[in-house]
């Protein structure tokens, strides 16, 4: 028994795994790296484009699959010294350093995927923020529960412009699904109980079978249901934002948002 | 041992096959009453254990679950009719068994009972810890079919495989793989081929285990690592073939490959997109280069029809996904369902679903093979509802397209269905640099649909999830795997179960959920339909649901923790079950 304790603090005391990449790939030594950039840049840049990316003629390297399977320039190698004369690349006398700091250097990229390198969060304000003015005072219905002197004062100092976007969109709520997110507003339900009485508070959960609520008074109650019985009345403070989900003009969200981004 | 295991005496005996030495078909020798099969076991044994035990047939799903969908069909109906629409309020539980993963899956034999036999495999000594949402270290969690087979069930998550004693829910053995890597996203189950089980890495090598010891008998690469393909496909064994396919985040491009289920020998593999001038579909690409970083990976199982010899699967989307513009034309094959001939892999015939798919919208959903009537002729359909919000009927002999309709309130972005019965997208909705609203987890994904013959509804999980996407690459030199991000707030408008009458594609009732907590949670979990006249299905999240399938109404519930596979059911002791996993627990229910 005490052994078995102790195996369990021993646990406890291990340090936690490092977490890496979904594809590791061993560090390469930054001055091959340094090297290889050079060389690559005069040799392949032009072809190829600076970033490996692609550029005049030649195709983007950072998905080739000769590249990514290559580990250390031999089979980026072949090809440079062959050259692929039928497509256009000639043959490149490189020693077979030079070579392997030219793999370095490429295996040091990114291959991209989820990556995003040429976002740039200004380039997302393409509206117009007069029209978005509009439609804030007119057919957004904003002003019903916002003020650009109250709640949204300054609001873009407080977002950048994705941001921003992102937050007329869910509501101002983070995570991966807004409205559900802890940092939502609370939904507020009321059950119509047996002879008229009714219980209401912050809803915590719901399903067909179950409504769970914490009271006013900080109770939490979990009612049964049975299909319509009780009956529930929920109001949820987002709802404006839930019903134009399905209906955003993606025109009027981009107004929408080099408005608000004008309120500094 | 006969009584306590009882053998359905059915089943058809195939004593011209070389026989094996188990314990289902030693008894069924014996209950056969043939003196002749019951030597042939004897006799051809030794020899058997060296050259592979070739699989029994799989029939139509009924007593046990010997492949992803139950069987070949994707129906996911079971002809069971122990559990009725009457008596399914009194399913109680017969067990429920957690699993434990990674190197520790033992009990210290102290505080708890000592674990079962654990057997280690890998292709690195030190695992690797990948994060993200689909971090190799995540919780356990079965997401994926379970096999049930001679008495014995077969679970699988990441780098995790167990045996499972069906009746009691004791765990016979746990093999862990130490992974090198790879985006885990899950694992869909595993296939058997007589006593040999089959599944997937996401570091991409299909291992195979022998099934009564857990011990690895080999296991062989099937996607480049370092190309960044993952696998979680459950593989489907057809008779001397495992189909398998891997998925790709990058924008390298898909295929299906069959490999010889005895030594994991290839025997042919099968791309999705042209890899040369001249290959079918090229001209639907403005270039070789642009087809061979087009996507269209095989991440999904398919169903296969016997009698044709095809095998017919789900396609995934092009890349990069949104932005498109190196990519101009319909990008065939991706978004596609296409039937190869599972002997040879060539295409017999193709019908692409989503034509230039600019929203990550694969069609990588499980097509079923039902023979029916369709306007009065019977005929061979092949019915698929796909992420981009579409039902699709065609004949599966040829391809023909018989019907297309619209199952989803969100239908902007459709200009119109084109005289092929494809929908046609409004560039307008195309993900922009300012920003663009999109349903953007499309409205369905790996949970399988399924479809009773009894009552001729198609039943699917349906979820309604909204973001912004931006476009990212202007550079079409620059452009790969998505070429889109979100600034990661989405709504979740929740999520239904709709069932579609497949004549006419028409929604007959929806049954709607309110979104469920965290991703997974929202995008649900499979369908089970049974002759009980049931539907078995997750709620949005923790409730095991068993509906009347015709009408919709919920009969019966137990309350679990957020389901996380499709439900199952088989017959053992003339008992039927009906098993769901939950993350790392399992629960099994029956009538007593």
């Amino acid at each position: 028994m005490h052994a078995a304790v102790c195996a369990t603090a021993a646990q406890a005391q291990a340090p936690p795994p490092k977490v890496g990449p979904d594809f590791p790939r061993p560090p390469g030594d930054p001055a091959a790296i340094a090297r290889g950039q050079r060389t690559f840049t005069v040799n392949c840049g032009f072809c190829h484009g600076s970033s490996g990316r692609g550029g005049e003629g030649g195709p983007n390297l950072l998905r080739s699959p000769i590249v990514l399977n290559d580990q250390h320039g031999e089979l980026i190698g072949a090809i440079v010294s062959n050259g692929r004369v039928a497509r256009g690349m000639p043959k490149f006398e490189l020693a077979e350093d030079s070579i392997a700091d030219i793999a370095a250097y490429l295996h040091s990229l990114d291959m991209g995927g989820h990556k995003s390198p040429n976002f740039n969060p200004q380039s997302v304000l393409v509206g117009n923020a007069a029209a978005g003015k509009a439609f804030f005072n007119g057919p957004g219905h904003c002003t019903a529960c916002h003020s650009i002197d109250k709640d949204l004062a300054g609001i873009g100092s407080k977002y950048d412009p994705p941001h921003l976007e992102d937050a007329i969109f869910t509501a101002g709520s983070t995570g991966t699904f807004g409205l559900m997110s802890p940092t939502a507003p609370p939904i507020r339900v009321t059950v119509d109980m047996p002879a008229g009485a009714t219980v209401s508070g912050r809803l915590v959960e719901l399903d067909d079978f179950d409504v769970t609520l914490i009271d006013d008074a900080g109770n939490r109650l979990t009612i049964r249901r049975d299909g319509d019985v009780p009956r529930l009345h929920i109001n949820n403070p987002l709802q404006a934002h839930l019903d134009l989900v399905r209906r955003w003009d993606d025109r009027n969200l981009h107004d929408l948002t080099a408005y608000l981004a004008t309120l500094k | 041992m006969t009584t306590l295991n009882p053998v359905n005496i059915t089943k058809p005996l195939h004593i011209i096959r070389p026989l094996h030495l188990t314990r289902q078909t030693f008894r069924a020798g014996l209950r056969s009453l043939s003196v002749i099969a019951a030597s042939a076991v004897v006799a051809t044994g030794a020899a058997v254990a060296a050259s592979g035990v070739p699989p029994e047939p799989i029939p139509p799903l009924a007593e046990s679950w010997p492949t992803f969908s139950g069987d070949y069909s994707g129906m996911r109906y079971s002809s069971l009719t122990q559990v009725t629409q009457a008596n399914v309020k009194n399913l109680t539980l017969a067990w429920a068994t957690r699993l434990a993963g990674g190197s520790d899956s033992g009990g210290d034999g102290v505080f708890s009972a000592a674990g079962p036999p654990q057997i280690v495999g890998g292709a690195t000594s030190e695992p690797v810890v990948t994060g993200g949402l689909f971090s190799s270290a995540a919780p356990i969690s079965v997401r994926g079919s379970i096999l049930e087979h001679h008495g014995v069930l077969y679970a699988a998550s990441p780098d995790n495989a167990w045996a499972i004693d069906a009746r009691t829910g004791t765990v016979l053995w746990h093999y862990y793989w130490k992974t090198k890597g790879g985006t885990h996203t899950s694992n869909r189950g595993m296939g058997i081929y007589g006593d040999w089980l089959l599944f997937e890495t996401a570091d991409d090598y299909l291992v195979s285990l022998d099934a009564r010891t857990g011990k690895e008998r080999w296991h062989k690469d099937i996607a480049s690592f370092p190309e960044q393909y993952f696998a979680e496909a459950a593989p489907i064994v057809i008779e001397n073939h495992v189909l398998v396919g891997a998925g790709n985040d990058g924008d390298e491009p898909g295929s299906l490959k069959s490999y010889d289920p005895t030594n994991g020998e290839l025997q042919w593999e099968f791309h999705t997109t042209p890899m040369k001038a001249g290959d079918p579909g090229a001209s639907s690409w403005p270039s070789i280069e642009a087809a061979r970083h087009g996507g269209g990976n095989v991440w999904t199982a398919g169903s296969f029809d016997p009698n044709t010899r095809l095998y017919i699967f789900g396609t995934g989307n092009p890349t990069p996904a949104y932005s498109s513009i190196a990519r101009e034309g319909d990008n065939l094959f991706t978004c596609s369902l296409v039937a190869v001939n599972v002997d040879t892999g060539k295409m017999v015939w193709y019908y692409q679903t989503s034509p230039h798919d600019t929203h990550d919208w694969d069609s990588s959903q499980t097509p079923i093979l039902v023979d029916g009537e369709f306007h009065g002729k019977p005929r061979k359909l092949v019915l698929q509802a796909t992420r981009n919000g579409h039902f699709f009927v065609l004949d599966r002999v040829t391809g023909e397209h018989l019907l297309t309709t619209r199952y989803t309130p969100w239908g902007k972005w459709v200009q119109r269905i084109n005289e092929q019965g494809q929908p046609v997208r409004d560039p307008r909705w195309d993900v922009t640099v300012g920003g663009t609203v999109l349903d953007i987890d499309g409205w369905t994904n790996w949970p399988p649909p399924a479809f009773s013959p009894q009552t001729g509804l198609f039943y699917l999980r349906g979820f309604e999830n909204y973001g912004v996407m931006y476009y990212t690459e202007t550079d079409p030199h620059g452009s790969m795997g998505l070429g889109g991000v979100t600034r990661g707030g989405e709504v979740a408008l929740g999520s239904s179960i709709r069932a579609i009458d497949y004549q006419t594609g028409h929604t007959v009732w929806e049954h709607h959920f309110e979104p469920g907590q965290g991703y997974l949670g929202t995008l649900g979990s499979g369908l089970l339909t049974t002759a009980g006249g049931l539907l078995f299905a997750a709620d949005q999240g923790k409730n095991l649901v068993a509906f009347d399938a015709e009408h919709g109404q919920p009969l019966w519930h137990s309350r679990l923790q957020d389901v996380s596979n499709g439900p199952e059911t088989y017959l053992i002791d003339d008992h039927q079950y009906v098993m769901v996993a939950a993350g790392d627990m399992i629960y099994a229910f029956t009538l007593y």
